[in-house]
């Protein structure tokens, strides 16, 4: 009976609307609902996917006269893509191979990640018998950082290296996985 | 007095209602079967409660002192082991309790399996419980990373490398793994809010459905061969049941806290005898000789991709772990009713038997790892002296070029060195020098696991070091060459 008493549109009682005024609230008051999470979910996510973009910074290794020609050098320096608070962990190691100079005279140097292609473990350099070899899974790498053995499927990670008023640099180097190279970044 | 407690209570009890909410919850029936001599089945769901209870009180204990900041972590980590009283038995204590409560969970999960306690209608209990198991080795995974040594650091290069291989969302993925675009600090701080708030949030959530789903579908009768469910008359047959119930809160409570503090005490035995685990290094990236090791609840999984050839190994790594979660969320909507009783079910207790068999075989390999190289055999393990005593200068020199050429991190030679490769200590029985020269040169066809070394060794180095390969045989037996003309 009440129902049809306000269908009739008893509009003095305060309690009970008409049907186009609640109607019109439902739909506001989805909206607005919407609308607080959507302004709370879109920074959320921007936050935490949101990839900082900014120039890759350059690390200085060392004088050129700091690598022997044809001879693998491990070199460890700080990674400057890195947290004032990483601590120990900024630390990276890479293996650098004096090529000698190209038909121009321009000197050329092999600049390679240490973590395995395979699944990222750090690969060790054995002069004696030219090769890097992996603790993880056995994968075996020859000097060019060209696979040799075992389950890495492709070689070591190329660095992106300059010279700079006789100094070798490099790229600072991100996490390098298959589809994120350090030549060629995602 | 005991007036003054009455109204006290009363007044209360108005406001609370506990007279009506968690009273009946006590005092609910349960099978009387459930609390006879096949109760002992019943008590490791509540032990693996108990000891989330210690993880919960160690953990927040821990977090005390603990800094999940990448340059004090470990700092951290030593003073607990060291300066913090009782600190070392505290990580001990949160390490094996975490391991308890794994094996408590597992033996829970079989004991219910076994007794088709997750049919009908208990289907959707069996479900929150395999999140449980999920949460549960969330924690131990992301556990480990706090360690911040050099396990954790490689650890999160392995988990980044594999979450990698997503084709199309690789990258995106190892960033949100990794937390930017490498290892560091903002890792370390993503496992610790992982670790702290996001999975025991989810874990907590599951176990509040999961003890509602318990309350609300009642404890199971043990099985009994013949009286299989039916959907139809389950819930007749249930109510007949308990109608010569016992309460649940009372004796059929006992044998759960029997069982809970037996494990309190092993854990803590546990711990006090065995110690902390870790930290080992300092979380140094450039540190030689990193291994890492997973935990051993995924030693298996670890086994099964070093062992599945590499056509297959992305999915190994990214497909098959989401099917195994997916069937054990399948098991109650295969087969939710009839038998319940482990005699009457032979397929399914063979199931438990090939699976325990196989991921203990697999977690077996895992632990002794033997496709992993032994990076410093080649300076490390002498040759053993059997071995060269009667040799000639010449395969002397050889024997020098196998240590050098670090032939012996996958080769062992009497059992000590790798065990990449096969054990060269007989070699020269089964192979003959052309053969040798050419698996030396050439290594496994189509790049399979030994390296070609046709590069990396000169003539000279070459045919002393297959002079000492075809060397090594048993005593009076030839060389393979020969016998084979």
């Amino acid at each position: 009976m009440h129902e049809t008493h306000d269908v009739v549109g008893n509009d003095s009682l305060p309690s009970s609307p008409a049907p186009g005024r609640r109607s019109f609230f439902r739909i506001l008051t989805g909206g607005l609902s919407a609308v607080a999470s959507l302004v709370v979910a879109a920074p959320l996510v921007e936050y935490l996917f949101g990839k900082r973009t900014r120039e890759i910074p350059w690390a200085p290794l060392g004088a050129l006269q700091d690598f022997p020609l044809d001879e693998t050098r491990q070199v460890t320096f700080d990674n400057p893509i890195r947290q004032p608070w990483d601590g120990l962990v900024s630390r990276v190691s890479v293996y650098v191979r004096n090529e000698g100079q190209d038909a121009a005279g321009e000197p050329r140097f092999l600049v390679l990640a240490v973590n395995c292609a395979h699944l990222g473990c750090p690969v060790s350099w054995f002069p004696q018998s030219g090769l890097f070899m992996c603790p993880c899974h056995g994968g075996v790498y020859y000097a060019d950082g060209e696979r040799a053995s075992g389950p890495p499927p492709r070689g070591l990670f190329h660095c992106v290296w300059r010279v700079r008023a006789g100094r070798l640099e490099i790229q600072a180097p991100h996490y390098p996985t298959l589809q994120d190279t350090l030549d060629e970044p995602a | 007095m005991k007036n003054l407690l009455k109204s006290l209570g009363r007044w209360f009890d108005v406001r609370l209602s506990f007279s009506e909410s968690l009273l009946p919850v006590l005092r609910h029936p349960i099978p009387r079967g459930a609390a006879g001599p096949m109760g002992w089945w019943y008590v490791f769901g509540s032990a693996s409660m108990t000891l989330l209870l210690l993880q919960v009180l160690t953990g927040i204990g821990l977090a005390l002192v603990y800094v999940p900041s990448a340059d004090r972590a470990y700092e951290s980590l030593l003073w607990l082991n060291y300066e913090q009283p009782l600190g070392w038995f505290l990580r001990a204590l949160h390490y094996y309790a975490g391991s308890g409560m794994v094996v408590m969970v597992l033996a829970h999960m079989t004991q219910v399996f076994l007794h088709g306690a997750y049919k009908y209608p208990r289907e959707l209990t069996w479900c929150a419980g395999v999140v449980l198991l999920l949460c549960t080795l969330g924690m131990f995974f992301t556990g480990q990373v706090l360690r911040w040594d050099p396990d954790a650091y490689w650890g999160l290069a392995v988990g980044g490398s594999m979450a990698g291989r997503v084709p199309g969302a690789g990258p995106q993925l190892v960033r949100l793994l990794l937390g930017g675009e490498v290892i560091g600090g903002d890792s370390l701080s993503r496992f610790f809010s992982l670790h702290v708030f996001v999975i025991p949030a989810a874990l907590v959530i599951a176990l509040a459905v999961h003890l509602w789903l318990v309350l609300k579908c009642g404890v199971n009768a043990p099985p009994a061969p013949g009286r299989g469910v039916n959907p139809k008359t389950y819930h007749a047959e249930y109510e007949e049941e308990l109608k010569r119930g016992v309460p649940f809160f009372g004796d059929a409570l006992l044998k759960d806290v029997f069982f809970s503090a037996l494990a309190v005490i092993a854990v803590v035995a546990l711990a006090a005898v065995l110690g902390p685990k870790g930290p080992t290094d300092p979380p140094d990236p450039t540190l030689g000789g990193a291994n890492p090791r997973p935990e051993w609840p995924f030693l298996w999984l670890f086994a099964l991709l070093s062992l599945s050839p590499p056509d297959a190994e992305t999915f190994i790594i990214l497909v098959f772990p989401l099917l195994l979660i997916a069937a054990l969320f399948l098991v109650p909507f295969v087969s939710n009713r009839g038998e319940r009783a482990p005699s009457r079910r032979p397929v399914a207790v063979l199931s438990v038997i090939v699976i325990y068999a196989l991921f203990g075989a697999l977690t077996y390999e895992g632990a002794t790892s033997p496709w992993s190289p032994e990076m410093t055999a080649w300076s490390g393990a002498a040759i053993p002296e059997r071995l060269v005593e009667a040799s000639s200068p010449v395969e002397l020199q050889g024997a020098a070029v196998f240590q050098n050429k670090s032939c012996r991190n996958c080769h062992a030679l009497d059992r000590v060195g790798g065990r990449r490769g096969p054990d060269l200590s007989r070699v020269g029985a089964r192979l003959t020098r052309d053969q040798l020269i050419d698996q030396i040169s050439n290594g496994t066809p189509g790049g399979g696991n030994m390296p070609a070394y046709g590069k990396q060794i000169s003539p000279a180095e070459m045919s002393v070091l297959v002079a000492f390969l075809s060397s090594l045989r048993p005593e009076g037996q030839s060389a393979a060459a020969e016998s084979a003309k």
